[in-house]
C-alpha cells in the first residue's frame, strides 16, 4: 500500500476487489501519474495455479472407465491371433528363442527378464493378460503397461504424457501406449529434423 | 498588415540570400543536392523491396539508422547546452550562439526525424503517433515518450530563432522578458531529449547491455563533446568569412569545456567495462564483442578501437592549452571527437548491444549500399537546412540584412 | 503490497467467470494494466481533450480523414501494400462490431481474390474466464523441428524471406539452459544428438510482456485469454518490440511475404495468421485461429515426441495445470520478471 498513502486522491480502491485500484479522475495527466506508479509498485508475484488443484497422483492408477481409444497398430494379418494359433493346441510355455515365426520381434523391454507369455496370454491367444491373471483386450494395453509404468500412466490419464489433438477443452482423445510404442521394443527412436533455418545474410541481389 | 508586410520582405530577401553565393557556396549546395537525390533514390528502392534492402534483419533489427538518429538527438541538445556556458560565462555574442546553436539543434532534429522515417516499415503510417488522432501508447512506451520530447524541443528551438531572427530583421531588439525563459526552458528540454532517448536503451532489460544506469550520462556527457564541436568549426569559418566577432577566449572556453565532458565520458567508458570485465558475468559477451569480437566475428572490433583511439587524442588535445589554442590542432581535436563519438554512438551502441541476440545469436552487421545512400541523403538533407539557415540568419545578426518597411 | 500487484489486474484476480466490463469497471479489464493506461489515450478523452483545445464539433473521424489525404499525398508511389492501410482507421479493438465486419469481408474478399481459394477472415473474441497456458516437456523434446514447419504451414507465414515463429536450440547438457553456446542452425542426420537437448521458443505469452509496454503506437496488447497479438494494420514497423523481447519470438517482414495459393491455410483470424504485409511484425499467437475454437496449437498435435503440452491454467483439470502441479517447471529468464505463460518442464 505504498503508493496508496502517497496519492490518496487518486486511488480508491474498487468494490467487488478490495485490492485493485480504479482511477477517479480520468485525464491524462492523473492516469499517467496513476498508471506510473501503479507500474511502479505493482509486484511481480505469479498468481498462484495450485491453489485448488487436482488431487496428488500419490495412489495407484485407476482406469475407472474404459477410455476411447485408435485401434492398435497391428501388423497386416497379425489378428486375430487365433487364427495361426489353433486354440486346441496347447501352447508351449517353456521361454525360448523364436524361430520359426515371428522373427522379427526382437525384444528390447527388459529382455532378460521377460518374454512373449509374461504379457499375450496362453489361455486366450486373441487376449493379453495382467499380472493378476486378468484378461483384457488388446484395446486395454495402457493397463498393462501401467502395471510397471504406473507414473507415466498417471501422466497419460491426465493428457500429460503423449501426444494431444482434437480440442483441449473438450473430449480428450487418447492414443493408446502402442500407437507412438513399439510395445517389443518401445524406446523411441531418433528421427531425421527438418531443415535448419536459412541463416540471416545481406540480400545478394532482388 | 505591417506583419504581413514585414513577412513578405523577409521571404523575398531570405530567397534572394540563399541565391547569391560565391563557387565555394554553390558546389557545396550542388554537391548537397546530388547526395539528396541518392538518397531519394536508395529510399525509393527502400521502399519498394522492404527493409531487406538494409542488411538489418531479425537479429540486430535496430542498427545504423537508429545510430544515427541516437548519435543526431545528442548533437541536437549539445548545441543548446552550449547556451549555459555562454550565460554563465557572460559572452558578448550570446545572442549569436543561442541563434548558431538553436538552429543546429534543428537541423539535427530534422534529420532524427527523417532517419526514423527511413527505418520504420510503414512511413505512412508516422500518423499513429499523433496524439488525439493515433494512439501514442503514453506513458508505457519510451518511444512515445520521445517523440514528444523530440517534436516539443523542434516546436520550442523553432520558436525561439523565429521569434529572434525576425525581431531583429524587423530592426527591433528582441525582448529578454520574452526569449530569456524560451531560451532557459531549452536547457533542460535538451538534457530531457537525451535522456529519454537514452531511457529507449536503458529501459529494455532484454538487452543487458544497455540496461544500464550510466546510459543516461554517458549520453549526455558524450552529447556535450559532438554537439559543441560543429558549432566551434562554424563559429571560425563565420569570424573569416563574415564580420562576426567572436573572440578566441570563447573559442577556448568551449574546448576546454569539452575537454572536460570528453573526461567524464572516457570515466564513465571506463566504469562500464570495469563492471563488466570484473564480474566477467554471461553480460560480458556484449562488450567482448565489440573489443575483441567473438570467434572469428570481428567486423566491428577495428571500428570501436579507432573510436575510442580518437577519442582519447581529441581529450588530450583539448586538455593541453597549448593544443586547444592552436587553430590547427583545435580543429583536429573537433574533427576527432566528433567522429569518435559518432563511431561509439552510431555503431557502438546499437550493434553490440543487439549482438549476440536475445537467443545468443551472432549475425554480424554493417551497413548496406542502400542504408549507406540514405543515411547520406539524410545527412545532406540536414547540412542544406542548416547551411541555408545559417546563411539567411548571419546577415540578420550583423544587422545587413533588415526589413525595408519602415518600423 | 499485496493491494499494488492486484491494481495490475491480470484477470485471474477478477474472478474466473466474470467478463472484463462488469468486473472492473471502466478501466480495468482482463488484460493488464496497461489498459488502465490507455484510459488516457481513449477516443473520447481525446475527442474531449480537442474540444477543450477549441476545436469544436470536430469528429474523430473527420480529423482521421484529413490525416488519410495528407497520407495518401505523401504516399503516391512506391509502396505497393498500401491497400490495407490506406483505409484509414482506428486500432481493430476500438472499432464497433459493424465496423470490424466490414473490413473482415474486405479482406476476406481481397485475399480470397489473391489466393484464388476461399479464405475466412474472423475474429473470434476470448472466452470469458479462459487463460491459455502452454508447457513443454525438455526431457522429450528431441528437435526433430516438426513444430517449426507445422507452425509455419499453419500461420502462413513467408516461405521467403523464411520466418520461423518458433527457434528450436540445440543446448549442450553439459552447459544447461545456456544461450550463448545455444545453436539454432544444428542439422543431423538424426536428432537427438548424445550429449545435447533441445530447447524450442516461441512467444512466451508474458504477464507483464515488455513488448506491449514498448510499442509506441498500441499496436500490440494482450487479449483477456492472454494470448499477445499486433494489429498488423497499425503497426507501424518501428521495431521496439523486437528489441524489447527477451525470446526472440518476435519477427518483422524485412520484404513482401511470399506464400503460394497452394500452401495457403484459409482458415485465418484477424489477429493472428491472416497474409501480412511487408514492414509489419508478427509473432506466436498459440494459434489463435485454432485454440479460440477449442482445437489444439498446430504444434502440440504434430508433436511425434508428445512435449508440447496446451490448456486453459483456469481449468484445474487441464494439462497445463497437471503440469505445474506434478511436474518441475520453470520459465525462461525468470530475472526478468516477464512472467511467461510458457512453461518448461521436465517430465521425466
Amino acid at each position: 500500500m505504498a503508493y496508496g498513502a502517497v496519492v490518496p486522491p487518486l486511488l480508491e480502491p474498487c468494490a467487488p476487489n478490495p485490492g485493485r485500484m480504479r482511477v477517479k479522475y480520468p485525464g491524462l495527466l492523473l492516469c499517467a501519474v496513476a498508471s506510473w506508479l501503479a507500474t511502479a509498485c505493482q509486484e511481480h508475484e505469479r498468481p498462484s495455479y495450485l491453489s485448488h488443484g487436482v488431487e496428488a497422483a500419490s495412489t495407484p492408477v485407476e482406469f475407472e472407465q474404459e477410455l476411447e481409444v485408435p485401434p492398435p497398430p497391428f501388423t497386416e494379418g497379425a489378428f486375430p491371433c487365433s487364427d495361426c494359433h489353433d486354440p486346441a493346441i496347447p501352447p508351449n510355455t517353456k521361454r525360448r528363442e523364436m524361430k520359426l515365426a515371428h522373427t522379427e520381434i526382437k525384444l528390447h523391454h527388459d529382455a532378460e527378464h521377460r518374454w512373449c507369455l509374461d504379457c499375450h496370454s496362453a489361455e486366450n491367444r486373441d487376449k493379453l493378460h495382467l499380472a493378476s491373471g486378468e484378461l483384457i483386450d488388446f484395446t486395454e494395453s495402457y493397463k498393462l503397461c501401467g502395471q510397471c509404468h504406473g507414473d507415466k500412466a498417471r501422466d497419460w490419464r491426465a493428457g500429460v504424457h503423449g501426444r494431444r489433438s482434437g480440442n483441449w477443452d473438450g473430449h480428450k482423445k487418447y492414443l493408446l501406449c502402442v500407437n507412438c510404442h513399439n510395445s517389443h521394443a518401445p524406446k523411441f527412436q531418433p528421427l531425421k529434423p527438418l531443415p535448419p533455418p536459412i541463416r540471416p545474410a545481406p540480400r545478394t541481389s532482388s | 498588415m505591417k506583419t504581413l508586410g514585414h513577412f513578405v520582405g523577409f521571404v523575398q530577401g531570405s530567397l534572394q540570400i540563399v541565391l547569391r553565393g560565391g563557387k565555394l557556396y554553390w558546389s557545396w549546395i550542388a554537391f548537397l543536392l546530388c547526395l539528396i537525390v541518392l538518397g531519394a533514390f536508395a529510399w525509393a528502392k527502400q521502399m519498394q523491396e522492404g527493409l531487406i534492402a538494409t542488411n538489418m534483419r531479425d537479429q540486430v533489427s535496430w542498427a545504423f539508422y537508429i545510430g544515427n538518429f541516437t548519435f543526431l538527438v545528442g548533437v541536437a541538445a549539445a548545441a543548446v547546452m552550449l547556451v549555459i556556458p555562454a550565460y554563465i560565462y557572460n559572452w558578448k555574442p550570446i545572442k549569436e550562439v543561442v541563434i548558431l546553436g538553436e538552429l543546429l539543434a534543428i537541423a539535427s532534429i530534422a534529420m532524427c526525424g527523417l532517419f526514423v522515417t527511413v527505418d520504420v516499415g510503414h512511413p505512412e503510417r508516422l500518423w499513429h503517433l499523433i496524439p488525439g488522432i493515433g494512439r501514442l501508447n503514453l506513458p508505457r512506451s519510451m518511444l512515445a515518450w520521445d517523440v514528444m520530447v523530440v517534436n516539443g524541443y523542434f516546436a520550442l528551438n523553432f520558436v525561439i530563432v523565429t521569434y529572434l531572427l525576425f525581431a531583429l530583421f524587423r530592426g527591433k531588439h528582441p525582448s529578454k522578458k520574452i526569449f530569456l525563459p524560451l531560451v532557459l526552458l531549452s536547457i533542460p528540454a535538451a538534457v530531457a531529449i537525451h535522456t529519454v532517448t537514452a531511457f529507449l536503451y536503458s529501459g529494455i532489460p532484454a538487452r543487458p547491455f544497455w540496461n544500464d544506469a550510466v546510459l543516461v550520462p554517458r549520453f549526455l556527457a558524450s552529447a556535450f563533446c559532438s554537439g559543441p564541436a560543429v558549432l566551434l568549426v562554424l563559429m571560425q569559418i563565420l569570424r573569416k568569412l563574415t564580420r562576426f566577432e567572436i573572440s578566441d577566449e570563447a573559442i577556448w572556453k568551449v574546448a576546454e569545456l569539452m575537454a572536460y565532458a570528453m573526461a567524464l565520458n572516457l570515466l564513465l567508458l571506463g566504469a562500464e567495462v570495469f563492471k563488466e570485465v570484473y564480474s566477467n558475468t554471461e553480460h560480458l559477451i556484449h562488450m567482448r564483442y565489440m573489443f575483441v569480437g567473438i570467434g572469428d566475428q570481428t567486423a566491428i572490433v577495428p571500428w570501436m578501437w579507432t573510436s575510442v583511439t580518437m577519442s582519447i587524442i581529441a581529450f588530450v588535445l583539448f586538455l593541453v592549452p597549448k593544443t586547444r589554442r592552436n587553430p590547427w590542432t583545435l580543429n583536429l581535436g573537433c574533427a576527432l571527437i566528433w567522429s569518435g563519438v559518432y563511431l561509439e554512438k552510431g555503431m557502438g551502441l546499437v550493434i553490440p548491444g543487439l549482438t549476440p541476440d536475445t537467443l545468443g545469436e551472432i549475425y554480424e552487421y554493417s551497413p548496406s549500399r542502400t542504408e549507406y545512400l540514405v543515411a547520406a541523403g539524410v545527412f545532406a538533407v540536414g547540412f542544406l537546412l542548416f547551411t541555408l539557415m545559417v546563411k539567411v540568419a548571419t546577415p540578420i545578426m550583423l544587422g545587413e540584412f533588415k526589413s525595408r518597411v519602415s518600423a | 503490497m499485496s493491494s499494488c500487484s492486484s491494481s495490475t489486474c491480470s484477470g485471474r484476480g477478477c474472478g474466473a467467470s466474470t467478463t472484463p466490463d462488469t468486473a472492473c469497471g471502466s478501466i480495468a479489464s482482463d488484460a493488464t494494466h496497461d489498459l488502465a493506461v490507455e484510459a488516457a489515450s481513449d477516443t473520447s478523452a481525446a475527442a474531449s481533450a480537442l474540444e477543450a483545445a477549441g476545436v469544436p464539433g470536430l469528429d474523430r473521424r473527420e480529423l482521421l480523414c484529413v490525416v488519410a489525404g495528407c497520407a495518401a499525398a505523401l504516399t503516391v508511389s512506391g509502396c505497393s501494400d498500401l491497400t490495407h492501410s490506406m483505409y484509414v482507421r482506428d486500432r481493430f479493438r476500438e472499432l464497433t462490431d459493424g465496423e470490424k465486419k466490414e473490413i473482415l469481408a474486405r479482406l476476406e474478399k481481397e485475399h480470397s481474390a489473391t489466393y484464388g481459394k476461399e479464405v475466412h477472415v474472423t475474429d473470434t473474441p476470448a472466452r470469458p474466464g479462459v487463460e491459455f497456458g502452454y508447457a513443454l516437456d525438455l526431457s522429450r523434446c528431441i528437435g526433430c523441428r516438426r513444430c517449426v514447419y507445422a507452425c509455419v504451414k499453419e500461420n502462413n507465414q513467408s516461405r521467403d524471406p523464411q520466418v520461423h515463429w518458433i527457434r528450436v536450440l540445440e543446448m549442450e547438457k553439459e552447459k544447461g539452459v545456456d544461450f550463448a553456446h545455444a545453436n539454432p542452425y544444428y542439422d543431423a542426420e538424426q536428432v537427438p544428438r548424445p550429449g545435447h537437448f533441445y530447447l524450442p521458443v516461441a512467444c512466451q505469452q508474458c504477464e507483464n510482456p515488455s513488448c506491449v509496454k514498448s510499442c509506441p503506437v498500441g499496436a500490440t496488447w494482450k487479449e483477456p485469454d492472454g494470448i499477445v497479438v499486433i494489429d498488423y494494420d497499425w503497426c507501424i514497423g518501428c521495431r521496439c518490440c523486437v528489441s524489447a523481447c527477451p525470446y526472440g519470438a518476435r519477427h518483422f517482414n524485412w520484404a513482401d511475404p511470399k506464400l503460394s495459393a497452394e500452401e495457403m491455410n484459409p482458415n485465418t483470424h484477424y489477429l493472428g495468421n491472416r497474409p501480412r504485409m511487408k514492414g509489419v511484425v508478427e509473432k506466436c499467437t498459440f494459434c489463435i485461429q485454432r485454440t479460440r475454437n477449442g482445437q489444439y496449437p498446430a504444434c502440440v498435435e504434430v508433436c511425434p515426441v508428445g512435449a508440447r503440452k496446451f490448456g486453459d491454467l483456469r481449468d484445474a483439470n487441464s494439462e497445463v495445470r497437471y503440469v505445474i502441479e506434478h511436474k518441475r517447471v520453470f520459465v525462461l529468464k525468470n530475472e526478468l520478471n516477464t512472467r511467461p505463460t510458457f512453461f518448461y518442464f521436465f517430465g521425466l
